[in-house]
């Protein structure tokens, strides 16, 4: 397989887990979708990874994952304290500091 | 598995392709059914489809390491976490289907549709050639290449990532502590507390029937009718018993008796 085809898959998952951050108002699910979207950069990474005959991609593939890790562990954490004040995972009412 | 896949003979090339279309349709399908089905708990369980078909498509391109580390770190430990903040705070928190902002969903598709052809020419343009023949690092000695270049060319991101995690954990730390504003109360204030309430004893337990027997299900008083103290309120608030042939506690008597609801016999408990 051409790295291109990884590429090409990468794109598309991307742009669905964008179009899911944009549609979707549930705080966990736009959480999900960018945990897509980073799977869908660390799949180009590989692919870029394999095109070059190098190692480095795959590096920069196991970086992302552990910041997704991180990303997940504290977001999540923001959740929960907003769900404790709000009673609500939905983004739309989580708006204190709307105008 | 990489080693196996990247021998290069035609046969592998054509399983590899194969394999290529088949997870890939997968994703987009999953990917797809993810952000449309309405409860998080499907999304989550789609993300995991994915995950794991992209590490799949790892170990075919010769990143076996990555493709553990993604079935360990994200569908094992992400994706739990995902499930286990799922559990706390909101099984009962599908969508709504309203949209809050006019015309939001076109806007985010037409949105989509431009970013897609923008990536897609970027991409077309790029002229992308063909992969590098597979070598060593992408089979037996991938995990030894790997930390060779974190431990020398990438040592200071890789410190970094360390502080960034060390700094997550404190992060989730503070922010899921909960202080105790009043001071817990004695065994002898919750006596007191229950004496004043009236009532005694616990709650009754959830209704034992002869042919059915759930949690949700009310508990029957001596003169016929149930008790809402029996079932938790937590049942209901986190919306458990919306699913298919759910039967609100009010009605559940009567229900029974006519054979509706999830009872497996028409004859139900009305005599009982």
């Amino acid at each position: 397989m051409s790295p291109v085809h990884y590429v090409a898959l990468a794109v598309i998952l991307f742009v669905i887990g964008g179009v899911g951050v944009l549609v979707r108002r549930n705080a966990i699910v736009i959480f999900m979708c960018i945990e897509l979207m980073l799977n869908a950069c660390n799949l180009a990474f590989v692919a870029f990874a394999s095109l070059h005959g190098n190692l480095d991609g795959q590096v920069i593939a196991f970086f992302v994952m552990v910041v997704a890790a991180a990303e997940v562990v504290v977001g999540l954490a923001i959740l929960m304290s907003i769900y404790r004040a709000r009673r609500s995972a939905s983004v739309d009412d989580a708006n204190l500091l709307k105008y | 598995m990489s080693g196996v896949l990247a021998a290069g003979t035609n046969a592998d090339v054509i399983a590899r392709e194969t394999l290529f279309w088949i997870l890939a349709v997968i994703s987009v399908a999953a990917a797809l059914a993810m952000i449309l089905v309405r409860r998080a708990v499907h999304c989550a369980i789609m993300l995991a489809v994915v995950m794991l078909c992209l590490a799949t498509m790892y170990a075919m391109q010769g990143a076996p390491f990555l493709a553990f580390v993604q079935i360990i770190v994200y569908t094992g430990a992400v994706l739990m976490l995902f499930l286990f903040v799922l559990m706390l705070i909101g099984i009962s928190s599908g969508d709504s289907i309203v949209e809050t902002i006019k015309g939001q969903r076109l806007a985010a598709g037409l949105a989509a549709i431009g970013f897609l052809v923008l990536l897609a020419l970027g991409i077309g343009h790029a002229a992308i050639g063909p992969a590098a023949r597979p070598t060593a690092a992408n089979g037996p000695t991938n995990l030894t290449g790997l930390s060779t270049l974190i431990f020398t060319t990438y040592v200071f991101p890789f410190e970094v990532t360390g502080a960034l995690l060390i700094t997550a954990a404190l992060g989730a730390m503070v922010l899921a502590y909960r202080e105790r504003t009043t001071p817990r109360p004695t065994q002898r204030e919750l006596a007191a507390r229950r004496l004043s309430s009236g009532q005694l004893a616990p709650d009754p337990s959830p209704g034992v029937y002869a042919l059915h027997d759930a949690a949700d299900r009310p508990a029957l008083l001596p003169d016929g009718s149930t008790s809402d103290l029996s079932v938790s309120p937590v049942l209901s608030q986190r919306a458990v018993t919306e699913g298919p042939g759910f039967v609100p506690p009010e009605e559940t008597v009567e229900i029974t008796a006519e054979g509706g609801g999830r009872e497996i016999a028409p004859s139900g408990r009305a005599d009982s």
